[in-house]
């Protein structure tokens, strides 16, 4: 057969455009709002120093005249007017809202990356070896199912904070954050991916690559890890919805992110403390962004789940 | 039978002993004992005499053994924030915790199953699929801002419900209840929602969905035969039959309404042992938090035994099966 007689290939777009998962996407309307909304949202987050009329954290730029101005309408001493009100200390709630879910993102993300890796390693190495691997792995996954996963991380937030000296304790929250999410969401993947491992390890392509004298850790990673990936991928979406909502239940408890580097859970904490003396919009907006972030993950999430299954087409 | 319910008993007391050991590590090792029950003024001898009182100078596995024949007894040291003995800490707070856990469960198991066998009974009715389409919203909500919202609603707007605290008290010795005066059943209602509209949804699902299933079944057509009135089929003959899974799922609700009591005693400013962990939390309490960690595993790890001992008294065909099996 000579080279000429091959069909050109196909580029990776025109064959992503042309798959099914593109076209059950485009026939969803659900799937593409919460799509467009997630994608708003991040954008925003990403640029946020951008967009954001004023940088709320620094203290140059805030003037406390400015507190408590309703939205959309003129301070009663400067004049000056701000699309959604701002906070007791003359925040643009606007801006703190962007910077606030951008660390609501990127705890959620990192977190979820973070469960992520650690459970499809653990996964994999208890699907593929057995034995007592396996059993330590999946009887510490049985152990900490018991729980929900919110106290666990409430847990390890708290002794990582005792651990951490306390001048460090404020800067180091938002990587606690993620750590203490992120470990009281691994198992969901490893029990996943090691159901997964455990009907890919024996067929054929497997027993190939182990006959062609692959090293066990290349067999895992090369060719079971491809196989055992989309479960993993539906998992990760509606993992993200949860872990936004655990980031923003941990904040706004107070055991969370600190008010110098606010989450929208952060923000809704200090927002209902103005619940009872009429400045309704710190709290409502953080609350209304929060929601529309999370309704639109969990869709997107409920859209993968339904679309990726076969059973369903 | 019997073999499997020891088996499960080992396995809780294991899950049990590995809990015991985080919450000692917690407490051993998370800063140190001694700096944070002396203070600034202590001398070389203080720290000694404490370090013996406490058996730090002991092996890990003694002092491992101490800590938990301590814990059984209900010693868990002195709260580091407070200055007096957890438990006694622990008991103070508990009823509150107790109460309202009680009511949101009772609440979320009465209307749970009520609005599930209606939304299956009537599955087509306008109002059935209002319940649905509001049910997917409250699961998507996060509790805490369930809470906000009912206060804003009732607190702030309309004035009929206290947004926090548990009201006037009756003193009966060891437990306060809430449950004898006007303003403690008020101050109940807001925050046993809150806690346990979740767990309503859930039940009115699943129950929803076992019903649907079950109303296919030979044996329901064959009851409707015989001439048996609705209200008997779908109490009697359907309903009963869907509540294994049923039992079992509020069985481990049980405890996961416990946890998130944490969150609505925080909203409510509820004083609960939720509320009491929250602050542990954010002061580094390490005492206040493993007795916490100990007492509430021991809830969970006995729920889920009895759970599981309860299927087979629930549903004979697993008692046959395992008959068979031998």
């Amino acid at each position: 057969m000579s080279e000429t007689s091959i069909p050109p290939q196909k580029s990776r777009l025109r064959t992503a455009l042309d798959s099914d998962l593109f076209y059950t996407f485009t026939h969803s309307p659900v799937a593409v709002v919460s799509t467009v909304v997630v994608l708003v949202m991040v954008l925003a987050s990403l640029f946020a120093p951008l967009i954001a009329p004023t940088n709320p954290f620094d203290p140059a730029s805030l003037n406390l005249m400015n507190g408590f101005t309703p939205p959309l309408a003129p301070n009663d001493f400067t004049g000056e007017t701000f699309l959604l009100g701002t906070d007791d200390q003359g925040r643009d709630v606007f801006s703190t809202i962007l910077y606030g879910m951008r660390i609501s993102l990127f705890v959620g993300v990192a977190a979820v990356l973070f469960a992520m890796v650690l459970g499809i390693t653990l996964g994999l190495l208890s699907g593929y070896l057995g034995g007592w691997v396996e059993t330590i792995i999946m009887r510490v996954a049985d152990v900490q199912l018991t729980f929900p996963s919110i106290l666990v991380a409430m847990l390890i937030f708290g002794v990582a904070k005792g651990i951490t000296p306390v001048e460090y304790r404020d800067q180091m929250a938002i990587w606690v954050l993620i750590l203490a999410i992120g470990l009281s969401d691994w198992v969901q993947f490893a029990r996943v991916v090691r159901g997964a491992t455990l009907v890919e390890k024996n067929k054929e392509y497997v027993e190939a690559a182990r006959l062609i004298g692959r090293r066990s850790g290349a067999i895992m990673l090369r060719h079971i890890l491809p196989n055992v990936l989309s479960p993993v991928l539906v998992i990760a979406t509606i993992s993200l919805a949860l872990a936004i909502i655990a980031e923003a239940t941990l904040s706004f408890l107070g055991v969370g992110a600190p008010p110098t580097q606010p989450s929208l859970g952060t923000l809704i904490r200090i927002g209902q403390g103005f619940l009872f003396s009429g400045e309704w919009w710190i709290l409502l907006f953080p609350a209304i962004t929060l929601l529309a972030l999370a309704l639109s993950v969990n869709l997107l999430g409920d859209w993968l789940r339904d679309a990726l299954n076969p059973r369903l087409r | 039978m019997l073999a499997y319910i020891i088996r499960r008993v080992a396995q809780s007391a294991l899950v049990l002993l590995i809990v015991g050991l985080v919450a000692f590590a917690m407490f051993r090792f998370v800063g140190d004992p001694i700096d944070n029950m002396l203070g600034q003024e202590r001398t070389a001898d203080d720290i000694e005499r404490l370090r013996e009182q406490l058996g730090l100078d002991q092996r890990f596995v003694v002092q491992y053994y101490r800590f938990l024949e301590n814990a059984v007894q209900g010693n868990f040291g002195v709260s580091y924030r407070q200055g007096r003995p957890v438990i006694d800490i622990l008991m103070e707070r508990a009823p509150a915790t107790l109460e309202l856990a009680a009511v949101s469960g009772i609440l979320a198991v009465l209307f749970g199953i009520a609005l599930g066998v209606f939304t299956a009974i009537r599955r087509k009715g306008i109002a059935a699929n209002i319940i649905m389409s509001v049910s997917l919203i409250g699961v998507s909500l996060p509790t805490f801002l369930i809470g906000i919202l009912l206060i804003y609603l009732f607190s702030v707007e309309l004035g009929w419900l206290p947004s926090f605290g548990r009201g006037d008290v009756v003193d009966l010795g060891a437990w306060t209840t809430g449950f004898l005066t006007a303003s403690g059943l008020k101050a109940l209602i807001l925050p046993s929602i809150t806690l346990g509209l979740y767990q309503m949804t859930l039940i009115m699902r699943l129950v929803r969905s076992e019903m649907l299933e079950v109303l296919r079944q030979d044996y329901i057509r064959f009851a409707r035969a015989r001439g048996l009135r609705n209200r008997a089929v779908h109490f009697r003959h359907a309903l009963k039959n869907t509540m294994v899974p049923v039992i079992t799922v509020i069985g481990l609700q049980v405890g996961a309404i416990i946890a998130f009591a944490i969150i609505t005693e925080t909203v409510f400013q509820w004083p609960g042992v939720g509320l009491l962990f929250i602050n542990a939390i954010q002061f580094v309490d390490i005492p206040v938090m493993a007795a916490y960690l100990m007492l509430i595993s021991v809830m969970f790890v006995g729920i889920n035994l009895i759970v599981d001992i309860l299927y087979f008294f629930i549903d004979p065909r697993l008692r046959v099966d395992r008959k068979g099996g031998h």
